[in-house]
């Protein structure tokens, strides 16, 4: 390692120069998300401005709205609970147990973000279909899935599956096994370590993958409208209702949807930015 | 290798002693084990292997033959075209941005970065309904430049080029993303070495940078792909469904659905699902190696 001698600031600055491209590389990044991202984006809030409040409100507080956000987002957090006790087990079994196919069992975690949803949703439909291979089953024990809100959570859960799993994962790899055996030496059985030790140094990355499938699944329409009969008032999800809106030439009544939906990931955003600052700080690591 | 892998990774673990005779205190019971792994095993099977499986039985229900007619269909052929020249266009142009994004980030300091690195990131976090609305917005009858757009005769909503910018924006963070945190960590040491050697700022990129970040390139590339081929959403709502012309393998999927030729439907899905675990077992070799290339750094003498 060289020693780095500490330079006066205008040294440092100058040496940085000595790399070419930075205006053109931060021109061109500039300009390309200006072009593809910000003006589309500020469209949005543009069209939004010109509806008075009064139609804005209205717009978003129908009974038919209220009724969609209670299904998306009542949905949604359902598939993250499902998704955080499940993923969060997916992750524990992967990281510390072998087992036969591990390694492809791992890679298929993954498949929700590479296969396309349309595709997940017509599967999921023909399985849970009263007449599919497990909606056969579930119809004996009178339980009915497809084209019900219940068959929402189970697109939902699909797609959010691989959050929880990816980043809980590696903070478990990265676990000091210290902390454990110090544990079991003074004495606490394997559930009391678990619960006083593992548990706590998991659960920012558990709540954070947790808030990520919640946030993926509040906006997530592929996979669902297949599965989910799209009944207004009943398993008609939030975004269905903007593409609704748009087809019946409401701009202004999907506009005000999309705005709402839009501030909803938006707060999203800063909780997973304050989670994951969480999870750096607070690991299972004896470093730091 | 493995083994090396698990005792690099977990230095507390003894690597020499049989699972039996690591101390009980640090392990679960077998019975425990066996439980839990059977619960994950059963919760991947019923959401993720059985749905997968379900796509290529549906396929071949009615028979090789079938599955054949219903991807070299005319209008099955077209989505396919469309979807691969919708691709060609989005990832080359967002490879491009990202590598722009990820030399401008990871090689200067400048104010507004982490503003900058979190409007990267926007797309994802937006819903892919929305990312077709916004292109409406601006480009609808109703928008802001689509009175113009009309007076010229330029379309671009429900037609290829509307296709292909709400593909661009929901798989924009993707290369930038995977670029970004790995020449971060790179640092500039090298291209500050090659520089000062002579070497010009382009023959430095090509020689230095582009070979340390090739398999992070391709593994943003193939992530940035398959969701361009595979987007529902955002293509849905500019598209404008017209058969043999705008509708794009997903878009086909979904109308052939609707019309309940499930073995048609099913038939085009499988072609998409493949794509999909292509793309998985492509991203899993990536990782093998960076990881291999990981473990050689830390015991160089062991890699020979």
């Amino acid at each position: 390692m060289p020693i780095a001698l500490p330079l006066p600031r205008q040294y440092k600055q100058k040496r940085f120069r000595v790399m070419p491209g930075f205006h053109i590389t931060l021109g061109f990044t500039l300009f390309y998300l200006s072009l593809i991202v910000l003006i589309p984006l500020s469209a949005l809030f543009l069209k939004t401005f010109t509806l008075t409040w009064a139609d804005f409100a209205a717009a978003v507080t129908s009974d038919r709205v209220m009724a969609s956000y209670r299904l998306s987002f009542g949905a949604s957090l359902i598939a993250a609970v499902v998704n955080a006790v499940f993923g969060g087990i997916v992750a524990w079994v992967l990281v510390r147990y072998t087992f036969p196919g591990k390694k492809i069992v791992d890679a298929l975690v993954d498949l929700p973000f590479a296969l396309p949803t349309a595709v997940a949703g017509i599967a999921l439909t023909a399985l849970y279909a009263p007449n599919g291979w497990i909606g056969t089953a579930l119809a004996h024990l009178g339980l009915k899935v497809a084209f019900t809100p219940l068959g929402v959570v189970v697109a939902l859960v699909f797609i959010g599956l691989p959050f929880v799993v990816r980043t809980v994962q590696p903070v478990l790899q990265e676990a000091d096994h210290e902390f454990e055996e110090a544990a079991a030496s003074l004495g606490a059985t394997r559930w009391q370590t678990f619960l006083h030790v593992i548990f706590p140094g998991i659960l920012p990355a558990l709540l954070t993958g947790f808030a990520l499938a919640f946030a993926r699944a509040a906006g997530e329409y592929g996979s669902v409208i297949f599965i989910a009969g799209n009944m207004p008032m009943i398993s008609e999800i939030t975004p269905l209702l903007i593409v609704t809106k748009l087809e019946q030439y409401d701009y202004a009544g999907a506009t005000a949807i999309a705005m709402v939906m839009l501030l909803v990931s938006f707060a999203l955003l800063l909780a997973i930015n304050i989670l994951q600052a969480w999870t750096r700080r607070r690991g299972l690591t004896s470093r730091s | 290798m493995s083994s090396a892998a698990t005792t690099l990774l977990l230095p507390s673990h003894s690597p020499g002693l049989p699972a039996a005779q690591v101390p009980s205190a640090l392990q679960e019971a077998p019975w425990v084990r066996a439980l839990l792994i059977g619960i994950a095993l059963a919760f991947l099977a019923l959401f993720l292997f059985v749905p997968l499986a379900a796509v290529f039985v549906e396929a071949l229900r009615k028979g090789w033959d079938a599955y054949v007619a219903a991807i070299v269909e005319p209008d099955a052929w077209a989505a396919i075209k469309l979807t691969l020249l919708t691709a060609a266009i989005a990832v080359p142009l967002n490879l491009v941005f990202g590598v722009a994004a990820a030399w401008a980030i990871a090689k200067f300091e400048f104010r507004g970065k982490n503003v900058l690195l979190t409007l990267i990131d926007l797309p994802f976090s937006v819903s892919p309904v929305i990312s077709g609305l916004i292109y409406v917005l601006m480009f609808g009858a109703q928008g802001w430049i689509g009175p113009w757009l009309a007076d010229h005769d330029i379309k671009i909503l429900f037609a290829v080029p509307g296709i292909v910018l709400a593909t661009m924006f929901v798989t924009f963070p993707f290369v930038a993303r995977e670029l970004i945190p790995l020449m971060q960590a790179q640092g500039s040491d090298e291209e500050e070495a090659s520089l000062v050697l002579g070497a010009s700022g382009w023959q430095t990129f090509r020689r230095v940078t582009l070979p340390n970040i090739k398999w992070g390139l391709l593994y943003g590339v193939i992530l940035c792909n398959a969701r361009a081929m595979g987007e529902f959403g955002a293509v849905s709502v500019v598209s404008g469904h017209i058969r043999g012309e705008t509708n794009t393998m997903p878009l086909h999927v979904e109308i052939l659905y609707n019309e309940y030729n499930f073995a048609a439907a099913f038939a085009v899905a499988s072609l998409l699902a493949l794509l999909a675990l292509v793309t998985l077992a492509v991203k899993s070799f990536i990782e093998w190696r960076a990881h291999r290339a990981q473990l050689a750094q830390i015991r160089p003498e062991s890699s020979q």
